[in-house]
This record gives C-alpha cells, sequence and structure tokens, in this order.
C-alpha cells in the first residue's frame, strides 16, 4: 500500500477534453463487472454499512468529463456512469480521479483530502462517512480490482496510474507548526 | 513508552499493529464508546478476531467504553464490559464511576484504564480512581503542560497515560455539551461529537461554508484548507474580534517533545483518530514508532513529518507548551 | 418545588456581588443559595473576605447556605483550597469535580451540575458515599431525569432551570486569549462582561457566551413552562443561575408558577420582560438540541 501525503495529481484538462466524445457504454459494462467483483469478494462490506446501505452517492471526478452514480442497495449495489449527475441523490464528492481513487483503495486519507480541500464532500455526509469507513475496513484496492479484469493490458493501465500518483511527493505542504501558541 | 494507536474497523486494527503498536484501542458498534460514528467500530466477534491478531503479534487490546451509561438503559454498556472481558481484553478504557464500580466488582482482574472522559487532571483526581476503582493507568485530559504531568506523575502510583498526535479536544473532555446544544447528541451520552448527520457544506463562488445543526461553524475562502466543523475549532464573531476564539483547526503533534515526556515519567504515548483511515494509522503509527527508535538511540526527532494528515494542515503542541508560563 | 440558587459564574465587582446577595436574602423567595467561585480560582480573593457577611446575611433570612467547589481543578493552590474547603468547612459543600469527591471521605455533601450524574449505578454509588442531593447537568433529557428521581426517590434531584448553560470548561482562558494577554496576566478582563461575552455565529446568529475559562449557551435556559411536568417527575429543586436581570424578579416568578399562583405560559410571558429580549432554551429536557425552545402553548405565542 502506497501511503503518501503528496499532494494529489489530477489529470491535465487536455485529458478531459480527449475523453469527452467517447461513449460510455463500455466504461459502464465495465465498472459493473468491477463492482460485482468487489461485493463478491468484500461481503462485510454491505454489513458494515449497516442501515446506510441503500444511499446513492455520486461521484465527481473533476478532470474528467463524466461522472459516477454508486447505489449501495444491498440487493443489487449498481454503479452508473453519466455526463451529469442527477438531482436526488444522498451525497456527492468530488476531486480529481487521483483523489477518489486513492481514498477508496486506502492510499489516501479521506479526512487529509477534505482538510487539503482536494474533495469537495456535499449531502449526507453521515452517508459518506459510512462509505468511507466501510471501504477503507474491507481493504478494497479498486485498481486492482478493474486490472484483474483487464489482464495484461490493465497491469500496465495500474502501473501507470500508480507512478502518477507517486510523483511529485513532498511538494506543497504548508509548513505552519507551530504558528499556533497555546494561550 | 507504550504507542498506543487507535483502531475503528478491524483492518486499521491489523494496520496499527503491524506498523508497530505496543497497544491498539477500540470500541463496539453502539453508542457505548466516544467515537460512535457510521461505519465504524467492532463486533464482539470482530473483537475477539482482532484481540486473537494482536496478541499473536504481541500487541495489547485496550476496549473503550468511554461514554457515560444513560439512565434506565444500564445493560447495554455492562454488557459492553462482559463481552470486552470475554474476548480477552487487555484492559477497559472506562470514564463513568457507576460503571467502574461495575467492572471492578464484577471481574476484580480486569486492568482498568481511566478515560480522558473523566478529566481527571490532577493527583486528588487520580487517587480517587486508584482508591476506590483499583484503577492502573490515566490518560490525562489535553489541558496540561509538561511540567504538569510531571508533577502528576511524581504525585501518583497510577501509570500516566498523554496524547501525542491528532485532533485536540480544548476543552476539558467529559465536560462539554457545545456538541449537543447544537444538534442534541453529544460526546458524554451519544460518543459523538459535532455528528455527521448534523453537518452540511455548501460550496458557492470557492467560499465553502460548514453549518452544524443549522448554525455557521466555518466559512472558508479559495485555497484555505478546511476543516470539520467540530465547534470548539469553529470561527466566531465576538465585539473584540472575529476568528477561532477557542482553538483554530490544528491537530496535536508532540513528536518533537517526546525526551520531555520521556523523562515527565509518562508510561504510554496515544494517538487519537479512531475515526480516520488506513491510511492515516499507517502514516502516523510508523512515524511515532521511527520517533520512539530515534528517541532510544539518541536520534533528533523530526518536527512536522506529518503535516498533510492534520485538520486545518496545521500542527501545534498544544498545552504541552503552554505560552502563559 | 425547592428553588436554588446557583453561584454566580461571572467576574462581578465585589460591591455588587455582595449587594446582589443581599437584595437575594431580603427579597428572594429561594430556599437555598449556592456561593463560592466555580469558574476560575483567580477570582476568589477578590469577595473572599465578603464570604462571612454573605453568609449571615443569607442565613438569617432562612436560606440554606451551600459552598459551591471550582468546576476544574489543575493547579496546586487549587488542590490546597479544594482540600481545605472539603474538610473544614462548617456548611454543606457543593462538589464540582471529582478532585473534592477525594477529601469527602463519606461526609455529606451536595453534587453540583459539572460532575457527570447520568445514570443511576453513578448516583448510587455516590449516595453510598455521603451525596445528598445532585444538580444534574443540563444536557440530560427528561427521560434521564425521571429515571433518577424514580432510581432513587431519597436523593434531592435538582435541574438547571434557568439562565446561560454551562456548555465547557477548559484550562485556556478565551477572554484571556480575546484581549491577546496571557492568563497568568489576564488582568481580570472577564470582570468586562458580567453577563458573558456573546460569541456569535458569523451570520451574526447569537450562539455562545464567553466567560474566561467557560463557555456557555447565548440562550437562557428557560424551564418555566415545564415546571409542573418536573414537580409530577418528582423533581425536588429548581435551580436558578444568576445573571444581570432582576434575579429576584425570575424567582418571584417561579416561585408563583410552582406554586400555581401563576400560569406557565403567564410565568414565561414574565420572564420575557425581566430578561429584555434575551433567548430562551429548554431543548435538552426534551432530548433536542439545547439551544431550542419548545413552548408549551399554542403556536406563535409567547
Amino acid at each position: 500500500m502506497t501511503t503518501l501525503h503528496a499532494p494529489v495529481v489530477a489529470f491535465p484538462p487536455f485529458v478531459s477534453a480527449a475523453l469527452r466524445p467517447l461513449p460510455l457504454h463500455p466504461l459502464q459494462f465495465f465498472l459493473s463487472a468491477v463492482l460485482r467483483r468487489i461485493v463478491r469478494q468484500h461481503p462485510r462490506m454491505f454489513e458494515r454499512l449497516g442501515h446506510y446501505a441503500g444511499k446513492r452517492y455520486g461521484l465527481a471526478p473533476s478532470d474528467l468529463p463524466f461522472g459516477f452514480v454508486l447505489d449501495t442497495a444491498p440487493v443489487g449495489p449498481g454503479i452508473a456512469v453519466v455526463r451529469s449527475l442527477p438531482a436526488g441523490l444522498d451525497a456527492t464528492i468530488s476531486g480529481p480521479l487521483q483523489a477518489l481513487l486513492g481514498m477508496a483503495s486506502g492510499a489516501y486519507d479521506g479526512d487529509a483530502l477534505f482538510f487539503s480541500r482536494t474533495i469537495v464532500v456535499e449531502g449526507d455526509i453521515e452517508a459518506v462517512l459510512a462509505l468511507r469507513n466501510a471501504i477503507d475496513d474491507a481493504g478494497v484496492d479498486i485498481l486492482r480490482e478493474g486490472t484483474a479484469l483487464l489482464g495484461p493490458l490493465g497491469r500496465l493501465g495500474e502501473a501507470l496510474l500508480r507512478h502518477q500518483r507517486r510523483g511529485d511527493t513532498g511538494a506543497g505542504n504548508r509548513k505552519r507548526q507551530g504558528a499556533s501558541s497555546w494561550n | 513508552m507504550e504507542l498506543i494507536c487507535p483502531a475503528g474497523t478491524p483492518s486499521s486494527l491489523r494496520t496499527a499493529v503491524d506498523a508497530g503498536a505496543d497497544a491498539v484501542y477500540c470500541g463496539f458498534r453502539n453508542e457505548t464508546n466516544a467515537r460512535n460514528f457510521p461505519g465504524l467500530n467492532f463486533s464482539p466477534e470482530e473483537l475477539v478476531e482482532g484481540v486473537a491478531y494482536a496478541h499473536r503479534h504481541g500487541a495489547k487490546v485496550l476496549v473503550a467504553i468511554n461514554t457515560f451509561p444513560r439512565a434506565g438503559a444500564l445493560e447495554l454498556w455492562r454488557k459492553a464490559v462482559d463481552d470486552a472481558v470475554a474476548a480477552g481484553a487487555d484492559a477497559l478504557i472506562l470514564c463513568d464511576i457507576g460503571l467502574m464500580a461495575y467492572t471492578a466488582e464484577t471481574y476484580p482482574d480486569i486492568r482498568l484504564h481511566v478515560s480522558v472522559q473523566a478529566a481527571a487532571a490532577n493527583p486528588d483526581a487520580i487517587r480517587f480512581y486508584v482508591e476506590r476503582f483499583n484503577a492502573k493507568r490515566v490518560v490525562l485530559p489535553r489541558v496540561l503542560s509538561v511540567p504538569e504531568i510531571a508533577a502528576i506523575t511524581r504525585a501518583t502510583t497510577c501509570e500516566v497515560e498523554v496524547f501525542v498526535f491528532g485532533g485536540l479536544c480544548v476543552m476539558a473532555e467529559g465536560r462539554c455539551s457545545l456538541s449537543s446544544y447544537a444538534t442534541g447528541l453529544s460526546p458524554n451520552m451519544n460518543g459523538v461529537c459535532s455528528p455527521a448527520s448534523h453537518v452540511a457544506y455548501e460550496e458557492a463562488s470557492g467560499t465553502v461554508t460548514s453549518r452544524l445543526g443549522g448554525f455557521t461553524i466555518n466559512k472558508f475562502g479559495k485555497g484555505e484548507p478546511a476543516a470539520y466543523p467540530t465547534l470548539c475549532k469553529g470561527r466566531f464573531k465576538t465585539e473584540l474580534s472575529t476568528g477561532y476564539i477557542f482553538e483554530d483547526p490544528v491537530s496535536l503533534d508532540a513528536a518533537t517533545l517526546l525526551p520531555g515526556l520521556r523523562d515527565a515519567g509518562v508510561k504510554a504515548l496515544k494517538i487519537e483518530g479512531r475515526q480516520r483511515s488506513r491510511a492515516y494509522i499507517e502514516n502516523v503509527v510508523r512515524s511515532f514508532r521511527e520517533a520512539l527508535s530515534a528517541l532510544e538511540e539518541g536520534r533528533t526527532i523530526p518536527a512536522g513529518m506529518l503535516l498533510s494528515m492534520s485538520e486545518g494542515q496545521s500542527n501545534t503542541l498544544g498545552a504541552y507548551r503552554k505560552t502563559w508560563r | 418545588m425547592k428553588l436554588t440558587l446557583g453561584p454566580v459564574l461571572y467576574k462581578w465587582e465585589p460591591g455588587a456581588w455582595r449587594d446582589f446577595y443581599f437584595r437575594i436574602a431580603d427579597e428572594a423567595p429561594v430556599d437555598a443559595v449556592c456561593i463560592g467561585e466555580v469558574v476560575c480560582s483567580k477570582r476568589l480573593p477578590f469577595f473572599q473576605d465578603l464570604l462571612p457577611e454573605v453568609m449571615d446575611r443569607l442565613g438569617a433570612a432562612g436560606k440554606e447556605v451551600l459552598l459551591s467547589s471550582l468546576a476544574f481543578v489543575t493547579l496546586e493552590r487549587e488542590r490546597k483550597q479544594i482540600a481545605s474547603l472539603a474538610r473544614d468547612a462548617d456548611l454543606l459543600v457543593e462538589v464540582n469535580d471529582i478532585t473534592a469527591l477525594t477529601h469527602m471521605a463519606g461526609r455529606p455533601h451536595t453534587i453540583g451540575p459539572y460532575v457527570n450524574v447520568y445514570n443511576e449505578a453513578t448516583l448510587n454509588w455516590l449516595v453510598r458515599n455521603g451525596t445528598r442531593r445532585v444538580c444534574l447537568p443540563p444536557e440530560l433529557p427528561a427521560s434521564s431525569v425521571g429515571a433518577l428521581v424514580k432510581a432513587r426517590p431519597d436523593v434531592e434531584v435538582e435541574v438547571w432551570a434557568f439562565g446561560r448553560i454551562p456548555l465547557a470548561i477548559s484550562a485556556r482562558c478565551y477572554h484571556a486569549r480575546l484581549h491577546k494577554l496571557t492568563k497568568d496576566n489576564c488582568q481580570f478582563v472577564c470582570g468586562k462582561d458580567p453577563d458573558g461575552l456573546a460569541a456569535d455565529t458569523l451570520d451574526g446568529q447569537a450562539f455562545l457566551a464567553v466567560n474566561g475559562v467557560q463557555t456557555l449557551s447565548s440562550s437562557y435556559a428557560n424551564l418555566i413552562e415545564n415546571l409542573p411536568d418536573l414537580a409530577s417527575m418528582g423533581v425536588a429543586s429548581c435551580r436558578l443561575s444568576p445573571q444581570t436581570c432582576d434575579m429576584a424578579a425570575v424567582s418571584e416568578v417561579f416561585r408563583n408558577v410552582a406554586d400555581g399562583r401563576l400560569g406557565p405560559d403567564e410565568g414565561r410571558h414574565a420572564l420575557d420582560l425581566i430578561c429584555d429580549g434575551v433567548s430562551f432554551s429548554n431543548g435538552f429536557l426534551k432530548g433536542a438540541a439545547g439551544a431550542r425552545y419548545q413552548t408549551l402553548v399554542a403556536a406563535g405565542s409567547g
């Protein structure tokens, strides 16, 4: 597990521009398969979600031209790829894809991402915490689950994504140690 | 000095043990513990597994039952004590006098630690818990300076545990109803402070407004580090000034004070954050394990190594170095 | 229903402090009066010399006088002061911190609102160790108050019925901090705010009040409309916490409602006039946010 306190790297804008015209169906098909795999392998995750199971979450990667809707219904959870998030979701989390993936994989601390304003959380905050804690405990590595489905091509993609996350270590940290005196 | 690490979930427990914790502390998935947050904590079965894992790797498990039992509902808290003892917990961390009495009577052999929620801040108060309930350790409130801690360890036979990293209560713990004043839910009764169920964030033209129970707790301008709307770390308006009148949204980081704490006679160092992720646990525990090694070998302890893990991205030495003395 | 006047929580001028208690002795229909410094040990020397005459005057007026102990004890000198209070006081001591309990060793005493009595197990333990009366923590809901009264009908249970609610106590002085002073050299700036210093939200909503190391609610607790319910639950006493408004008049209103000479809604209206626009709260009693006020009379009135 890479545990970094490096700033999260966003995709440059041209990536988003290049992805915009692509159809969403293949991605939708692929992510649904990943989700089914995760649910199969981490049955305790839904138990931990408790009465938050059934909440609908919007995930909005700020550097991609589409978002995701995660439905955590205990019977038949689903994920949908959408051009823009629908109304009526219980909560939304937005931020660079790397941050969202890193949080879901246990590599980034969600609180730290929020404190640094890398991610923005809106709606039912309690539901977001429940999801974050359940995923964190399950030890889901979304990248690995996804790439496992893709075979050798996937492993190449995983290596590239992990490489990007490792970049830029140490820069941008605000050094304010001791700024606050205890008076 | 022992390193006492938080575990909000079974996998955090394993992460903490693997990263070098001497002991982990955790609680049950209900209002009997002070981190009663959604998706966190242990079922009795998970605790049994957690204790087994920790013991296999030479670490201890301390179970926090550190809220004040509700009148007419004592059974839930007593069951938590029973379950923790049955799971093989190495100690119970308690704050309520009635529950301590039950534990000391029913399980005279279990180690009893006085929770920070009891706010025992001087040798007389500590003596009360030692004499009446045979307490073996006290977790000190986060309002004392290093010399004050040294004076306490000199005056008591009880082991002393102090916080070295993480969220910082500036109020005496266990004596604070700020959260229930705004939301109806409190650390003492419900095991939550400024609960997520009552939090709302609203972003408009780059400014994030955080509210708790409808009260505006803070506003963050573009690019300004944000903070969870914990009441005592909000910005408020007085006739004198507007700002963080109680405390900035900072975290405690006492890594550089480890030599002083050791010399003060501190027995155990506690890391806050059962509500934080495995990534946090791994980073913080490993860093403090390294800092303790450095201390043993007489090397310098680096400052600010965990800044990005902190609320407001900013750290403080807290009350350990009081500026009024 | 008894009425108990709590200790003055703010730093009042010594003369004003003495005159306040003289007036209470002469005019306020309260049964018991707590005196002493609960918030900051540095304030005690200002009125220590006035204590005997105030105690005499209150006693002569037929009031039971209790000595309240400090709510949060960290310093050596505070420990000594608590020890001597607990061992040597002729009057009943109101214990506000476990520190004082250490020295009680079974001697009769009362428990103040700063000690965590949340359940019958704790209450039972305390009673076995000499506790005669308990003022419960203000955040307790009616369900807990009722369960505690039922568990120990032999113990007088008191609730926080009027005045700003103590919400937190710290080792750090927020008055000094706001005035950019250190705690050791605070110049007693808390004395500038005899009713607490308002701390509003950034949107200008009244929220909290700062009183040195203590943080209180902006709203005044006000259980006047709940008095009949409290009485039928078996609550023995209501605590009225001194504010700068006319406390003799406040106690008069509580006395009249408790005795049935005034309706609860009329009492509420009378307190509205006495307190001149301060907002009231009773949410804790309902298990809701403490800041809320739920009126019993039809919506929109009062």
